[in-house]
């Protein structure tokens, strides 16, 4: 059903290639081999590919209770913080600090969400304005506190480096992939992909939340109580953003910059509505655009073509997925909606005429 | 304190008016039913179009050619709104999805078009807009010094709109029936309002004033397109919000995170400002913006039917 979506974000694509007079099949060849060609690509690939995981999972998990989790980026950065100031203060062996800093950016994203939790709990704020603003607060936070406490030595604008103790990166598993960036976060999104899995799938808690997700009048009729579900449900879909920003920031990259809100934040909607909202799908969705991004670099060496060709295609497959996202409730009927819809723009139809036969 | 005053006024207006159009814009919007998180997308659009506009007819034409640009902002942020407005009027589409979708797009194309255009991801003009001192007006005490000295004439059109669009608004049928579709969509359709047209005007007119609002932006302060607005369509929702969805709510909104800003942006320069740490002052309208949600979230006066697609057939 998404690969719909996918394939008119990459048909947008193209068109966008061609109308600056690119040649869109050269693009995208090179595009998908930027991404594939070596070990080392894939490697990359993969690693880009896993905070886009956590971002997807963050907001997949939201979903299921109902809760639209647009703030990602801010608690990814809250987790980043955390995992960066931990790693650069103390001088621990590697799988202590590591350990620490993975709990404390879980923490840390997950406190930054709870509190848009509780305002929507307790004052029915709502939960995507509420997230917005946490976002911008989380910005200028790190724009102020990363150069005043943990400045690098040459730039304002960006943190110390990363020491190797305090990295996801570990020799082994970069050599193995002839010097990628790939990181013990790409095993740690596999491990939650399937603790999230097993939450949703098999405890009362998973139960409960998709219970207030579906009808949230039943699951408080049925003595579900809604408002601890919401702000559970914030604080673990923060806790995963949180984990994202750690393998983003001590994992992918080696220190963290400011002034800029993680792109992944946000690219964690189209990750999770093109994985229909599932664990696995989440990680399918997640390397397809791991791919995008790695893929882009090679794409623009090689050709004339810019690199925001890749966000383009990401962008525009949000959109169409924005358009279809009832499938998740029922995409049978939504099938047969969308190829009305198809079939009557393309008799040039309009389109409120179907709308009563929907129903 | 009071010469502090007189100095910061004039950056506190010129911040103000581009997040008070773009208020604007989202007013008409949601007024209509229809969630504009996408303000931020159209308001870089804007930005896009009015760098470029300008500073490709700039050399040929320099005198009118930031009216042109103003204008070419405003039309193309209402043809990109239509995207906005067809995935959630026609589509039925999640609202606040295609609106991040928007931005998105936004953010993308306008960088990949600047690079193809002029080689690297910016668009600089040479010549902003020139700020004005209005002659017999400026001579009135305090109030003379405060508002009518080293003004922009962008300021005075865009009080200008936000009177018109008070009036279109609450004094005309338009308005009624705009209105009537963000409250009550099947009351209005059975009072025979086109409820999708009306939707679709009040989407592609958030997207003209979000278009204004980002070129209003790139000619008074920043004299560059760079690839971001940097959460300006963010702190517009907010004061829209903050506003309570009315014309002089914005108005205030918009002018307290604009003074606030611009305290924000000035504050190293100032001994007594220098003082609070930027942190603070930096994400104090987002702070307030949450209280005040929090404040208002017993009398919200967001319209009702806000975010929901309207379908004909259900009642």
């Amino acid at each position: 059903m998404s690969l719909f979506a996918v394939m008119l974000g990459l048909l947008a694509g193209a068109g966008l290639m061609a109308v600056t007079g690119n040649n869109p099949v050269e693009g995208f060849l090179y595009l998908f081999r930027g991404g594939t060609m070596n070990i080392e690509r894939i490697g990359n690939t993969l690693a880009t590919a896993t905070p886009l995981i956590f971002a997807g999972l963050s907001v997949a998990f939201a979903f299921k209770t109902g809760l639209f989790n647009i703030g990602g980026a801010g608690q990814m950065l809250i987790g980043g913080l955390c995992a960066t100031a931990i790693g650069l203060t103390f001088d621990w062996p590697k799988p202590i600090l590591l350990t620490v800093i993975i709990i404390a950016s879980l923490i840390g994203g997950g406190l930054w969400a709870a509190l848009p939790g509780l305002l929507k709990a307790k004052y029915n704020v709502h939960e995507v304005v509420a997230t917005i603003m946490m976002n911008w607060i989380a910005y200028w936070a790190i724009y102020y506190i990363i150069p005043q406490h943990f400045k690098g030595p040459f730039l304002e604008t960006e943190s110390m480096r990363i020491p190797a103790a305090a990295s996801l990166k570990v020799p082994w598993l970069t050599s193995l992939f002839s010097g990628s960036y790939i990181n013990l976060g790409f095993f740690l999104a596999l491990i939650f992909i399937i603790i999230i899995a097993f939450i949703l799938e098999r405890t009362t808690l998973g139960f409960e939340l998709k219970a207030v997700g579906y009808n949230r009048d039943a699951a408080e009729a049925a003595g579900i109580s809604v408002n601890r579900n919401i702000i559970f449900s914030m604080a673990i879909a923060g806790a995963l953003a949180g984990l994202g920003g750690a393998t983003f920031y001590v994992g992918f990259a080696n220190n963290m910059q400011i002034g800029v809100l993680p792109v992944q934040g946000f690219d964690g909607i189209a990750v999770a509505l093109l994985g229909a909202n599932a664990p696995w799908g989440v990680f399918a969705a997640a390397v397809f655009f791991g791919l995008l991004h790695t893929g882009k670099g090679f794409m623009s060496a090689m050709t004339a073509i810019p690199p925001e060709i890749s966000d383009t295609i990401i962008a525009t497959i949000i959109y169409f997925a924005a358009t279809s996202v009832l499938i998740e409730r029922n995409w049978d009927k939504l099938l047969k909606l969308d190829f009305r819809k198809l079939f009557a723009r393309l008799t040039g139809k309009k389109l409120e005429t179907n709308t009563g036969g929907e129903q | 304190m009071v010469e502090l005053i007189y100095q910061l006024f004039p950056y506190a207006i010129a911040y103000t008016i581009p997040l008070l159009i773009t208020s604007l814009g989202g007013l008409f919007s949601e007024r209509s039913g229809v969630i504009n998180i996408g303000l931020e997308g159209l308001m870089l659009m804007g930005m896009f179009v009015g760098a470029y506009a300008i500073s490709t007819v700039e050399t040929a034409n320099p005198g009118t050619v930031i009216w042109i640009g103003l204008l070419a902002a405003a039309f193309f942020g209402a043809i990109y709104a239509v995207l906005h407005a067809f995935a959630c009027i026609t589509l039925n589409a999640n609202q606040v999805i295609s609106g991040i979708a928007i931005n998105m797009i936004a953010s993308a194309v306008t960088v990949y078009l600047a690079r193809i255009l002029t080689g690297s991801g910016n668009v600089q003009i040479i010549r902003g807009l020139s700020r004005q001192t209005i002659p017999v007006l400026s001579e009135i005490p305090v109030l003379g010094r405060l508002l009518f000295t080293q003004s922009y004439a962008t300021t005075w059109l865009v009080l200008l709109i936000i009177a018109f669009a008070t009036f279109l608004l609450y004094k005309t049928r338009f308005g009624l029936r705009l209105r009537a579709c963000g409250e009550h969509p099947h009351a209005a359709d059975s009072a025979g309002v086109n409820v999708y047209l009306m939707r679709y005007m009040a989407v592609m007119i958030s997207g003209a004033c979000a278009g204004l609002g980002g070129a209003i932006f790139i000619v008074t302060l920043s004299g560059e397109f760079n690839g971001t607005a940097a959460g300006l369509g963010f702190l517009a929702l907010a004061a829209l919000i903050f506003g309570q969805w009315k014309p002089w709510g914005i108005l205030g909104a918009a002018f307290f995170f604009g003074t606030a800003s611009t305290v924000a942006n000035v504050s190293q320069a100032i001994p007594t400002l220098a003082q609070i740490p930027g942190i603070y002052l930096k994400t104090f309208p987002y702070v307030v913006t949450l209280i005040a949600l929090v404040l208002s979230s017993k009398s919200s006066q967001a319209p009702k039917a806000i975010g929901e697609p309207y379908d004909k057939g259900k009642r």
